[in-house]
């Protein structure tokens, strides 16, 4: 097919362009952009697609710096190897919340995992763990260099590197999302009745989303550790979970393609607002959260398709509003039956 | 033995305040089944409007007035405008508004008022010397518990005997029926927001003066708060209240001789997930008895 | 226009489809009318549509002047009380503030002469007041539920199946409460029922609904030794 080759070959060329037209600090916030999409992606998988809203999954991006931090400074184990024993330690983790949070839903879901957000700072500063995570203090990390002696500069060869990691997550998550797991995802999220009627196992779906959702995200906090070189207690706080699901929604759920905008979207918003005042960025989250979840609640990325469907003779599949269910919030409120 | 008193007492007045920003909490949650996580970030928003108020020449209970009426009229047009229409979507959407909210709460803080930690006026006394009761509590600790009780007995009685807060429990816990009786639902459930955002900056004006007010005040607190309206029973306010009472004494014993005072808030954290895991209905939640 | 009520050409439904295609009844002031048919006729749907529970088509006259389309706030604000499927009980609240709900839009002074005349009638809530509405018997409630109704002096009644998973005698005992409300109190009452005998020896008026139509309409005596009622529910 044309139109797909072609779109291929346009998207390696744009992901591979800023190599050569961006400067290494340019690079350098491109690369972390990578890996607040990868944790929007991991999100993405509970909140989005299985409907279980998180809250707090800026404490799985904490654990998955932590691992990578502690591996690297502790035991001089190269950065590209932290990254499987990130993966391992938050899907572990994830399972974990997963389990208790199968009897949460809802607003109750959201405030659990939003506690542990809250909760999670205090804990990485523990004095009780403070050989082992540094304490107030943190981690400080060592440049990763290119391999093989490769004239790239470290920024450059940290940015291929994060495409290299993220791309096939990506494709995971793609692929996941569009077989029988999306479906049967779909189904526990408008559906979980009918969906356990069907023989669909529940438990075992949820707690196995929430923990590929928590390795995702743990994958791209080892990312951003490597990228920033440094990990401490305060670079975790609450906002960043809220950053994760402001992202997620204004870059549209369910849309691996939403999870790249949400993370643009999130990365250089402060980037240009700072300029105006430092409560300018927080008023824009806040701002494009509640317009997105009113006037067009699919996220940047579904109304990019939208427009985009006639060009390409895209089919206008995917799910119709944000959240479960599929209905759309009835501005005016209307007379119902009750 | 007195130091365990002491963080008794000590416990008993932060829990006031954990107290009444977690029925705040449950006059929403009853109503319309939401969580306000923008409660804390509005109870800021107003201590900053007060303090502002404070500064600018007016008598302390002056400020403090108009400021709880300007709390209640911001949260009915929340209710009206913000939230009315998220009334039927699904929770990912009520969550979002409710995050957004906070979001830019915060932020409006931060513009119109700056990120400078401020010291706000307490109407009592010595704010830290604890020259009452024994040595246990400073005077403002008093007089903020004897207010909070205060409020707390006529949030409660407003509720029990008079018409209107008849009307709004009915709304709560049953708007079809409510509305074969004439109630105007919707009302109800501006007043419920109106009320939880006049009680919140209530909160916040009598704890600034103790944690001294910058955009983050809240933060630490409403986690407790949730942690005590949960306890308590997030559909019962007197349950609720008593959470926070709950909450305030076990985060200061837990935090002295258990945990110590850097896991605090892990302590709410594990209290939110012991509830919802063990007993969701809270101690005092209302498990409905009903025969068909 | 004599009638209290009267509903013409009424459509209504849900998302998923037209339930009532057209239907036209009449209650008068201070008689009783009843609406009989199987379940699924739209009889619920009825009551619901006058009440500004659904949005309808038609007419509807209340008193003279149409109600169709506005909220159910409003519908109970000019008289119409509705007693709806399943009773509607404030099953968090007692019995006392479930009786005090009902008099929500009432501001004169006689509510308290009202309670006594609504204890008069059913005096088994009288020893309840301070009891949780959710703990009452079956019977209690749709006690309560009417007296809930009583308390806001209605001209117009709307009772949805008040004989539903109730025994013989109580049923027996709530008709012959309606008979004396009916007498005394000068409401109008549209009653829709299953209990085809008790309410036909009760109404003025009664209609048969089928499938979302009249198919019978008339006196109650009438209707009661005509064909089809026969036919559909006595069985010969």
């Amino acid at each position: 097919m044309i139109a797909g080759r072609a779109a291929l070959l346009a998207g390696t060329t744009v992901l591979l362009a800023p190599l050569f037209l961006f400067t290494d600090y340019h690079l350098f916030e491109l690369t972390l952009a990578i890996a607040t999409a990868l944790a929007i992606l991991g999100l993405n998988l509970v909140t989005g697609h299985t409907g279980q809203i998180s809250l707090g999954h800026g404490a799985f991006y904490a654990i998955g710096a932590y691992v990578t931090a502690i591996l690297m400074a502790d035991y001089d184990v190269p950065y590209w190897a932290t990254l499987p024993a990130s993966a391992v330690v938050c899907a572990v983790v994830g399972f974990a919340i997963g389990l208790p949070a199968l009897r949460l839903r809802g607003h109750y879901l959201a405030l659990t995992t939003f506690a542990l957000a809250v909760a999670m700072p205090q804990i990485l500063k523990y004095r009780g763990l403070e050989g082992l995570t540094g304490g107030v203090q943190g981690i400080v990390l060592a440049k990763a260099g290119p391999p093989f002696g490769l004239a790239l500069t470290p920024d450059r060869w940290l940015y291929l590197f994060a495409l290299a990691v993220a791309a096939p997550l990506f494709l995971l998550v793609y692929n996941l999302a569009r077989g029988r797991i999306g479906l049967a995802m779909a189904a526990i999220r408008d559906h979980p009745l009918a969906a356990e009627a069907m023989g669909i196992d529940l438990a075992r779906l949820k707690t196995g989303t929430f923990a590929i959702s928590a390795l995702i995200t743990g994958i791209a906090g080892s990312l951003g550790a490597i990228a920033v070189q440094f990990v401490a207690p305060d670079s975790f706080p609450p906002l960043l979970s809220i950053f994760l699901f402001v992202g997620l929604i204004v870059g549209g759920i369910r849309s691996e393609a939403g999870a790249v905008i949400g993370a643009l979207f999130v990365q250089f918003v402060p980037d240009l607002a700072d300029q105006v005042s430092k409560a300018a960025p927080g008023a824009l989250y806040g701002l494009a959260l509640i317009a997105v979840l009113y006037l067009m609640p699919q996220g940047a990325a579904g109304a990019l398709r939208r427009a985009l469907a006639p060009l390409l003779h895209l089919r206008s599949g995917g799910a119709p509003a944000a959240g479960t269910g599929g209905r759309r919030a009835n501005p005016g409120g209307t007379r119902h039956v009750e | 033995m007195a130091g365990v008193l002491h963080q008794l007492v000590a416990g008993l007045a932060t829990g006031g305040i954990y107290a009444s920003v977690a029925l705040a909490l449950v006059t929403i949650y009853r109503a319309t089944h939401h969580v306000n996580f923008a409660q804390g970030e509005m109870a800021t928003f107003s201590t900053y409007v007060a303090l502002t108020l404070i500064e600018a020449g007016l008598p302390y209970w002056i400020a403090f007035a108009l400021t709880v009426i300007a709390s209640f009229v911001t949260g009915v047009v929340i209710e009206r405008l913000l939230l009315r229409p998220m009334a039927r979507a699904p929770a990912l959407s009520s969550v979002g508004v409710l995050i957004g909210l906070l979001l830019i709460f915060n932020s409006l803080s931060g513009w119109l008022f700056g990120y400078a930690i401020k010291t706000f006026p307490s109407p009592f006394e010595a704010t830290t010397a604890k020259g009452l009761l024994g040595g246990y509590v400073s005077a403002h600790e008093l007089g903020a518990t004897a207010v909070t009780l205060a409020m707390l007995l006529g949030v409660f009685l407003f509720f029990r005997h008079t018409k209107l807060g008849l009307a709004m429990r009915a709304a709560a816990y049953n708007p079809a029926s409510s509305r074969l009786v004439g109630i105007r639902v919707g009302r109800m459930l501006a007043f419920g927001w109106g009320l939880a955002a006049a009680i919140g900056a209530v909160a916040g004006m009598l704890i600034a003066p103790v944690v001294f007010l910058d955009p983050t005040m809240m933060g630490g607190i409403l986690l407790y708060a949730f942690a005590g309206a949960l306890l308590g029973g997030i559909d019962n306010p007197l349950g609720a209240v008593l959470g926070g009472f709950a909450v305030g004494v076990i985060e200061n014993l837990g935090g002295a001789y258990v945990v110590g005072t850097e896991l605090k808030l892990t302590l709410a954290l594990l209290i939110i997930v012991g509830v919802l895991l063990v007993r969701p209905a809270g101690l005092f939640g209302r498990a409905l008895v009903t025969r068909v | 226009m004599s009638s209290l009520l009267e509903v013409r050409d009424l459509r209504a439904g849900y998302d998923a489809g037209e339930v009532l295609h057209g239907i036209r009844l009449a209650v008068d002031a201070g008689g009783v009318t009843v609406l009989l048919g199987a379940n699924g006729a739209g009889k619920t749907t009825t009551l619901r549509a006058i009440s500004g529970m659904l949005p309808v088509a038609g007419k509807i006259y209340f008193d003279g002047s149409r109600i169709d389309g506005r909220p159910t706030e409003e519908i109970a604000r000019i008289g119409i009380a509705h007693v709806p499927d399943g009773r509607g009980t404030f099953l968090e609240l007692s019995v006392e503030e479930n009786l005090r709900i009902g008099a929500y839009l009432r501001r004169d002074r006689s509510v308290a002469a009202d309670r006594e005349r609504v204890f008069g009638y059913f005096p088994a809530l009288r020893s309840r007041l301070n009891q949780q509405a959710g703990t009452l018997s079956g019977g209690e409630q749709q006690m309560l539920a009417i007296a809930r109704a009583l308390m806001s002096c209605p001209k117009l009644l709307l009772l949805d199946e008040p004989s539903f998973g109730l025994a013989p005698l109580v049923v027996r005992e709530i008709f012959g409460l309606l008979r004396r409300m009916r007498a005394e109190a000068g409401a109008g009452i549209l009653l829709v029922e299953q209990n085809v005998t008790l309410a036909l020896a009760l109404a003025d008026r009664a209609y048969l609904l089928e499938a979302g139509r009249i198919i019978v309409a008339g006196s109650a005596d009438d209707v009661a030794r005509g064909e089809k009622i026969r036919r559909s529910y006595l069985g010969y």
